[in-house]
């Protein structure tokens, strides 16, 4: 084989996902066209207003990081050959500890109750996904099934705490008391004013710190410790990992908590970062997005970032392609991220090959 | 007439009605993952339908329309779903959530776009949905004691996808067990190879598999937009692909337990709703946001303590690729 074509080889990883993003766009102009709109005006629209000035990345950026934590929450489980469809019910049971202890921590000075944060996030979000995980290492039950369960009833958890417990008295909607403001973690534009550095004012605030450390420790876990090798030859092969003396229950228990604990998280930044109080459905449905940026960037956690951003422009810019084509509904995000689900997970074989060909000459046996 | 024997009767009728969806979505789901395709994406396929069936009978008036319109969509995505996972070997469980996010945003954008009701499809009346149908002798049998009850509330007065789906279980049992492509069906989910050595192609069952299931999935979906309800709204199927998924891998993957299973989820559903506001035995009032996730407890209930290690078909989530 030439040196060209090992170095054309080496550009894949970066290529196919360019090409599916390419090809799930052109599905999704489709249904633009099916609504009556014109695709190019919206793709202007969207860049626009995703990119286009320092408030709108701003935003973007907001939406990318809660990305980032169920991006890195999928990923997690599936290294380990587990798909974990309940980040958004670790992420609202993560809110819903979040909020207890801002509520609780009104005289705690701010470092405390960050500090504090970060943990209560993860221990909740880690719970949820626990019985699930208990569920699938001990009884064999699906765990894609009894995640999805979970998310319905965490819902319906949320639903009730909101209604009759944890409502603020005196108000009709299922919201609690705003938090005291001692207990709100920094916007970034708050910490560079005080540093002297002018920023345009946008709810990204210090949890995209939280989430690039995340990111970090994820990649450490899962290339360079023995937990994170067991945890992928699981996810290779159960009969070739139980032969190297590893037990899948025990590795599952981890990953799948771990998994909910990064999806626990996405609160440190809509809950205490933006709401400063809990919301129903303040999730918004990140952790569905989880699953596409998990694909998309191929379970790495720069390719999370980028993916996260990616749709964290797709959900700031459709934010503003709602409001000067109402046609296009935010629902429209939803449609694209489906497909590219199906685009980079389901059909990642099928322009791979056309690819390889196109590089190289004839198929490749399992390139990794 | 004694009002327990009522009421009993009428959490029958309701368990009934809510177990259509459910049995004709879960014998879908049997076609497919008998065949060896895993189908988390009943859920996608079952809003699909709703969707396609509601618009189609508001446009139309005619609920025959609106059915065939169920059908073509739910059956187009079971072909997605196979090209994904026969022809390009892809994750079965992927591209079934890929279908089900999809379609989630994709009913919403078109409701809103085509007919401006926040997501809504216009109510239908008269022609659109499928009426309830008396049968013949619910007036002749009244007067009989504990017989007319049960007939008049239990087995009459259901939409025509009721008796549909009643008619459904059986035939979905005598394809499966009976029949050359039953046969087929089964062996394809168990050992693909062997079923290639003998000549058969095993993309070409695992497709007509995909699209009978489609065909019941779509039936399903249109029992919930123009037979049960009179209208489409958002988000509408609620979870009922994934309970139907699990009452599938709770009956073992065979039709007469399926409905067995579905029978139970319904049953649960019907309970909640009657429960709702009443005080229990040592518990007081459940609040009613709680007592509505009683399907979904159930579920990971039974799935976790009594299925144990249900047998799945052998070859089920395993792409099959010919030797090359």
């Amino acid at each position: 084989m030439s040196p060209a074509v090992n170095r054309a080889r080496r550009l894949t990883p970066i290529m196919l996902p360019a090409l599916n993003l390419v090809l799930a766009l052109a599905l999704s102009a489709i249904v633009v066209v099916l609504v009556g709109e014109h695709p190019g005006r919206a793709l202007r629209l969207l860049v626009v207003g995703a990119f286009g000035d320092g408030e709108a990345i701003g935003y973007t950026l907001y939406y990318a990081t809660s990305f980032v934590f169920t991006g890195l929450a999928v990923a997690v489980a599936f290294h380990g050959g587990l798909f974990n469809i309940g980040a958004e019910g670790q992420a609202s049971l993560g809110g819903l500890g979040v909020a207890l202890l801002c509520l609780a921590a009104g005289g705690w000075p701010t470092p405390l109750v960050i500090a504090a944060a970060i943990v209560v996030a993860g221990v909740f979000g880690a719970a949820w996904a626990f019985v699930p995980a208990w569920l699938q290492a001990r009884r064999g039950s699906h765990v894609v099934i009894t995640t999805i369960m979970f998310n319905f009833i965490a819902a319906a958890v949320m639903t009730h705490l909101l209604v009759n417990v944890l409502i603020k008295p005196g108000q009709q909607s299922p919201e609690t008391r705003e938090f005291a403001a001692s207990t709100w973690l920094p916007q970034l534009h708050e910490v560079a004013g005080r540093l002297g550095v002018p920023m345009k004012p946008s709810p990204l605030n210090l949890s995209v710190l939280v989430a690039i450390v995340a990111g970090v420790l994820v990649w450490r876990y899962v290339w360079h410790t023995r937990w994170g090798y067991a945890l992928r030859a699981l996810g290779h092969s159960e009969s070739a990992a139980v032969y190297a003396g590893i037990v899948p229950a025990r590795v599952i228990l981890v990953a799948m908590s771990l998994s909910g604990a990064l999806a626990g998280l996405v609160s440190l930044n809509e809950v205490m970062g933006v709401q400063h109080r809990l919301l129903l459905n303040f999730t918004g449905g990140a952790g569905y997005t989880g699953i596409a940026v998990a694909l998309m960037g191929r379970n790495h956690p720069l390719g999370i970032a980028l993916a996260a951003i990616l749709f964290g422009a797709l959900y700031q810019g459709g934010a503003e392609l709602a409001l000067d084509m109402p046609a296009l509904t935010r629902d429209m995000v939803v449609v694209i991220q489906g497909l590219v689900v199906l685009v980079c997970g389901a059909l990642e074989h099928a322009l791979r090959r056309p690819l390889d060909a196109l590089i190289g000459r004839g198929p490749v046996t399992e390139p990794s | 007439m004694s009002e327990p024997a009522l009421l009993i009767a009428l959490l029958a009728a309701a368990t009934v009605r809510g177990a259509a969806p459910l049995v004709l979505a879960g014998l879908g789901g049997l076609f497919a993952e008998r065949s060896g395709i895993v189908d988390v994406g009943l859920e996608g396929k079952m809003l699909a339908a709703a969707f396609a069936a509601a618009a189609m009978a508001a446009v139309t008036g005619s609920a025959w329309l609106g059915a065939a319109a169920g059908i073509a969509a739910a059956v187009a995505l079971a072909l997605v779903h196979g090209f994904a996972c026969i022809t390009h070997h892809g994750n079965q469980v992927v591209s079934g959530m890929a279908l089900n996010i999809t379609v989630s945003g994709l009913t919403a954008v078109l409701g809103n776009a085509w007919f401006h009701q926040g997501g809504q499809t216009p109510l239908l009346g008269g022609a659109g949905r499928f009426a309830s149908i008396q049968l013949p002798g619910a007036g002749a049998l009244a007067g009989v004691p504990g017989l007319g009850l049960l007939y008049r509330e239990v087995v009459s007065g259901h939409n025509l996808l009721v008796y549909v789906t009643a008619a459904a279980v059986p035939l979905v049992a005598w394809l499966v067990y009976r029949t050359r492509f039953g046969l087929r069906l089964r062996a394809v989910g168990e050992s693909p190879g062997a079923v290639d050595t003998a000549g058969i192609s095993v993309a070409a069952v695992r497709y007509r598999a995909l699209v009978a299931g489609g065909v019941l999935c779509g039936l399903s979906g249109a029992y919930l937009s123009i037979a049960h309800s009179a209208g489409f709204i958002r988000e509408m199927s609620a979870g009922k692909g994934y309970l139907a998924l699990a009452a599938l891998i709770f009956g073992g993957w065979r039709p007469l337990p399926t409905l067995g299973a579905c029978l139970l989820f319904a049953f649960a559903d019907a309970a909640q709703a009657r429960l709702q506001g009443t005080p229990l035995p040592g518990v007081g009032v459940v609040p009613v946001q709680l007592i509505q996730a009683l399907p979904y407890v159930l579920t990971v209930a039974l799935l976790g303590g009594f299925v144990g290690r249900a047998v799945a078909p052998r070859a089920i989530g395993v792409p099959y690729v010919k030797e090359r």
